[in-house]
């Protein structure tokens, strides 16, 4: 129990369910063919990562920051640029390690320290305005980071997929650096949701929790509440620029909407409500639900399609039609928030009692 | 030295109103001051603005020797200044215990340890365990603050300040809307707190039984002025509470 800081799952249904995600991630590989399998895994590693250092902030303090993907973007971008400027090689990740964690967690101080004062809507507003500005900057600056289109960049000799080190033989597919790759991205991301679950259920997380519910008392109680918040602005910071690093080394790639877009910012926010806010494991849950149901909803959608058609079922083919399929997204999504208001996890974990 | 608390010329305006005009008094250890006054007559504020929760317009308070006008709440809080609320102010969907296991890991400098789960620090939670008790909540501790009763509430409120052990205990009506069999259990403790003679206790409070049982003096504040200070017999006697509380003037009267 203490690597999980003494906070299990408290509920069998959702302890099931994560052994059952985790377990499929770590199999991933071997158990489901083909680029787009291990893609999607990997994403769901990353964002479960990044939704659970914003859940720190939502869920713990109970600040909304609008500047996650900006730290995200950070991260993404210290990769490729180090990469695409020094060559592909492991000085140029320690480089971008270097400069990209320092320059995320400078700009989550100068916010936290600047606006987390006052009140939590001008915090908001804030880091609104510095990611939208951070957005733009980004895509300015061409000559350094290639402006709209990104920069693709060469992997290290080591993760890069022409590296085999267990031939086709064994498996059927070879063990490559691709696939080492991905277990480095999932290792590096279950490492920092532990750690999260240890910031949360610290002395320190409790007074988060505190300020959350109640930040005038906690100040009368002697907790500075401006340090508590912007300390933990500061760790969310630093694991979402680390998301994006893993994600900048997934892809090979950094642009704009692979890291920055306000549309990421909304995912964000819809994988943290969908898995239940303050609970660190919601996020898992909720990157998990939304990133399959962004992928693969589609694809259901068409074979539910085609068999209503051949069953000669009257509208049912229009309304599965594949091109719906952000149209049923939205409704999972208003169902999701109206059947499970706490969230997956927080609907879990309080089943009433006969339900044991 | 001994411990001192002081406010001098303390006043504060909101717009044109000046809520605490002009207020210089000092506290001293092992002594319990009763302030009463009519509604709105500047307690609260008068305080809010000792404890850090406003900050004064003009005028001084100095603690322990040093000034701390210009000092935040929190850090008058870890000075030593203790304040349970009037309007209770708790944590409402953490449970009882948790409530005051945050106030004794601030009181005990928690302040930034992350790397270790909060239960590892078992000696914080068995003293709040043990604080609950003084106050008679220790059967209550698991359920959330939001769920106890308006008089437990009350406690709980008690409870939060004596996990802080400060120097100073600021009760703001400990009792108010607290039912008859209740309120012993505050009483009791502040009448145990008052056998420490180090420690400064002031009282805002309208049950005027209440004050003559345990108050040794009386400040009297009406519209934000300090009118009267003495034994609680003479004060309460004087024609200036009368008037206050009365709202007759022995003049009018007659």
């Amino acid at each position: 129990m203490m690597i999980l800081s003494g906070d299990p799952p408290r509920s069998r249904a959702l302890s099931i369910l994560l052994v059952v995600i985790i377990l499929a991630l770590l199999a991933t590989p071997f158990i489901f063919p083909g680029a787009k399998a291990l893609n999607v895994a990997a994403k769901i590693c990353i964002f479960a990562a990044l939704v659970a250092s914003y859940d720190l902030l939502l869920g713990y303090t109970g600040s909304v920051s609008f500047a996650h993907t900006m730290f995200y973007g950070i991260g993404s971008y210290a990769i490729a640029i180090a990469l695409y400027g020094l060559g592909p090689n492991w000085t140029s990740v320690a480089v971008a390690v270097a400069a990209g964690l320092p320059l995320a967690l400078l700009l989550a101080l100068a916010i936290g320290l600047f606006s987390l004062r006052v009140e939590a809507i001008f915090f908001a507003m804030i880091t609104l305005a510095v990611a939208s500005a951070f957005l733009v900057l980004a895509s300015q600056l061409s000559w350094l980071t290639g402006g709209e289109d990104g920069r693709s960049f060469q992997l290290p000799e080591l993760l890069r997929p022409g590296t085999v080190f267990v031939g086709k033989e064994w498996f059927g597919f070879p063990v490559n650096g691709r696939i080492l790759t991905y277990y480095l991205v999932l290792t590096a991301c279950a490492a920092m949701i532990l750690a999260l679950l240890r910031v949360v259920n610290s002395p320190f997380g409790r007074v988060l929790q505190a300020i959350r519910e109640n930040r005038f008392r906690a100040e009368a109680l002697g907790y500075r509440t401006v340090f508590h918040l912007t300390y933990a602005n500061c760790i969310a910071a630093a694991v979402a620029a680390c998301a994006g690093m893993l994600n900048a080394l997934w892809l090979r790639y950094a642009g704009p909407d692979t890291s920055l877009a306000f549309s990421i910012m909304l995912d964000i926010l819809l994988m943290v409500v969908i898995g239940g806010m303050g609970t660190i494991y919601g996020a898992i849950i909720g990157a998990a639900i939304f990133i399959l149901a962004q992928n693969y909803l589609q694809a259901l959608m068409g074979i539910a399609s085609t068999a209503a058609t051949d069953a000669g079922l009257p509208l049912l083919p229009g309304l599965l039609h594949p091109d719906r399929w952000l149209l049923w997204l939205g409704l999972l999504f208003i169902a999701s928030v109206y059947f499970f208001p706490t969230g997956v996890v927080g609907r879990l974990r309080n089943r009433p009692p006969a339900a044991r | 030295m001994t411990l001192t608390l002081e406010t001098r010329d303390l006043t504060i305006r909101f717009g044109g109103h000046v809520a605490v005009n002009s207020v210089s008094c000092s506290f001293r250890p092992g002594e319990l001051t009763a302030i009463v006054g009519p509604n709105g007559a500047g307690k609260t504020t008068y305080f809010n603005l000792i404890s850090g929760q406003l900050s004064a317009s003009s005028g001084t308070i100095s603690f322990d020797g040093r000034d701390i006008t210009n000092l935040s709440a929190p850090l008058r809080t870890r000075a030593g200044l203790g304040r349970a609320f009037q309007l209770t102010n708790l944590f409402p969907n953490l449970s009882v215990e948790e409530n005051v296991r945050l106030a004794v890991q601030a009181r005990s400098g928690v302040h930034y340890d992350l790397l270790r789960p909060w239960m590892a620090r078992r000696d914080l939670i068995a003293r709040a365990d043990a604080i609950l008790d003084q106050v008679a909540l220790g059967s209550r501790r698991e359920i959330s603050a939001t769920t106890l009763s308006h008089g437990d509430q009350r406690k709980l409120e008690v409870a939060l300040m004596m996990a802080l052990e400060p120097k100073v205990f600021m009760f703001d009506e400990p009792t108010a809307g607290m039912s008859i069999d209740e309120v012993p259990v505050v009483l009791d403790l502040i009448g145990r707190l008052k056998q420490d003679k180090t420690k400064i206790i002031l009282l805002v409070e309208h049950k005027m039984d209440v004050v003559r049982s345990l108050a040794d003096r009386i400040i009297v504040l009406h519209n934000g002025q300090l009118v009267a200070d003495g034994k609680p017999a003479e004060v309460i006697a004087s024609p200036i509470v009368q008037e206050a509380y009365l709202g007759v003037t022995p003049r009018s009267a007659a």
